[in-house]
């Protein structure tokens, strides 16, 4: 391996490890239960709340082109009431937690990774703890928490709007029979599908909000630094998302099978 | 009191500091002088230890804070304020929030208490009544005065200025000079001020220390300082350029 390689490596295994450990002292920092309700709830709102239609917008859209994609080649093979099925499984374990989680990443991870990085540069950070406050108790463990708790949330929102909306599209535009339609959805759906669905959103929410603040509290000085971290808290958490999204699916698919969900 | 061994650090291959010892009393005041980019900010940042040193010893009356951990810092820094250069106020906040947030975050005080300790320390600094106001609608000099307020506010130990006075014009560089002296009298605390505004330097300090080609070139009183004859003393006391660095 030439140089280069060597220090590509290198460096992505230490960011991984510096993750791991900013995850720890989150962790460790929540379970002393100090979490101020008033930061916990701002960030539910920034997070939350304020993505509620980019989410929307996205599960609507996804369960209309999904439907009408599906609809057309089942339509060939006469299965055109297996459509709302296909959607309804898609939906629930695999686009609305994976695309769910890539809007937000693009929208909070982004935020996130700029709004700490501007006070790193800023002295802020270093302020922070000269009053005696660990950034990640004050910082981090807010948004974490906020993450974990909002993108169930934003995850179900786009499968119930995904599903809704391709229920419009194949019966109101393209003419399946509801009643066959949806007798097969509620048939070949099963809970473990939505289950599967809000423990990966839960990883992603995780995934998310530790990249982007990791990105916030390493960045290089300047405007420059504080753009390089917004950019790579996206593209970092974008690809971690699609990454983990194969191994959880193996995994959870598995589980779900022994357990007979 | 603080008592600095032997510290030294470099960033890459670029040493910064280099074996630099001195011992500062409890309620003393003392000015750091050096060149720009000559370490006295990184030197002021290992004391608190917002930096970590490559060796060496940083003592608070007696314990050696380097090597712990963030969370054992904490306590330590606790008998800290500090005074950064360009303020570092919060700019999501207000003025009030931000001179409020060190006792909000100790949990001692009920709200209203807050409020009042807030519009008394704000007016120590002369800036009553801007509680309301953000860090951007704010001049440079009262930022730097709110930074302040927000140092003093849980009445700390040990105050280190960062050059306090740096950007700003002489009136309100004498004011601040006029607050830091007040702030020592009225709280009796160890004040430790980065500068290279030798003005300043001679008003606010007791004792000078200056930083020279990364080790503690020359210590003494300011009367000391500005009869000194040393070379480099003098040169840049008087502010004059080598003749290298003249680039015209």
């Amino acid at each position: 391996m030439n140089e280069f390689g060597q220090k590509w490596v290198v460096g992505g295994l230490v960011g991984l490890g510096q993750i791991t450990m900013l995850a720890k002292e989150a962790v460790a920092s929540c379970l002393t239960f100090k979490l101020a309700k008033r930061d916990l709830l701002f960030q539910i709102y920034s997070i939350g709340v304020k993505s509620q239609s980019v989410v929307l917008v996205t599960g609507a859209f996804t369960g209309m082109v999904l439907a009408a994609q599906t609809y057309f080649q089942f339509h060939k093979v006469k299965m055109d009431t297996a459509t709302l099925a296909v959607v309804s499984v898609s939906m629930c374990s695999e686009l609305g937690p994976v695309l769910t989680a890539l809007m937000v990443a693009g929208r909070v991870g982004a935020s996130m990774a700029a709004e700490l990085g501007t006070m790193r540069v800023t002295e802020q950070i270093d302020a922070l703890r000269t009053l005696a406050t660990h950034p990640v108790d004050y910082l981090v463990v807010p948004r974490l928490v906020a993450s974990l708790v909002a993108l169930p949330i934003l995850t179900t929102e786009a499968m119930a709007i995904g599903i809704a909306a391709s229920y419009i599209v194949g019966v109101f535009l393209l003419g399946i029979d509801p009643a066959y339609a949806w007798w097969n959805m509620l048939k070949y759906s099963h809970d473990s599908d939505v289950q599967i669905g809000i423990i990966k959103a839960v990883v992603y929410g995780g995934i998310i909000a530790l990249v982007g603040c990791y990105k916030g509290l390493s960045c290089g000085m300047g405007a420059e630094g504080v753009g390089r971290a917004t950019t790579e808290a996206v593209v970092y958490a974008s690809i971690s998302i699609l990454i983990s999204n194969f191994f959880l699916t193996l995994v959870l698919e598995q589980l779900a099978l022994i357990l007979k969900l | 009191m603080i008592e600095v061994r032997d510290l030294n650090k470099r960033f890459g291959d670029n040493p910064v500091l280099e074996r630099v010892s001195f011992q500062i009393e409890h309620g003393e005041s003392v000015v750091i002088i050096g060149r720009s980019g000559g370490g006295k900010s990184v030197l002021l940042k290992l004391i608190i230890a917002l930096l970590q040193p490559d060796s060496g010893a940083v003592l608070i009356d007696g314990q050696n804070i380097v090597g712990l951990n963030e969370r054992q810092l904490i306590r330590v820094r606790e008998q800290f304020g500090m005074v950064f250069q360009g303020a570092a106020l919060f700019d999501s906040m207000t003025v009030e929030e931000n001179v409020a947030f060190p006792l909000q975050r100790k949990g001692q005080h009920t709200p209203g208490e807050i409020s009042r300790l807030v519009a008394r320390t704000l007016d120590v600094v002369g800036l009553p009544g801007t509680e309301k106001k953000k860090p951007a609608e704010l001049s440079g000099g009262m930022r730097k005065r709110v930074g302040l307020a927000r140092a003093i506010i849980y009445e700390p130990r040990i105050l280190l200025y960062d050059e306090p006075t740096t950007g700003l014009d002489p009136i309100v560089s004498d004011s601040i000079d006029n607050l830091i002296i007040r702030v020592r009298e009225r709280l009796k605390v160890t004040s430790v001020v980065v500068t290279h505004d030798m003005r300043s330097a001679r008003r606010v300090g007791q004792r000078i220390l200056m930083l020279h080609e990364r080790q503690i070139y020359a210590s003494g009183t300011p009367e000391e300082f500005f009869a000194s004859r040393d070379p480099v003393v003098r040169q840049f006391i008087d502010g004059v350029a080598d003749p290298e660095d003249i680039l015209f």
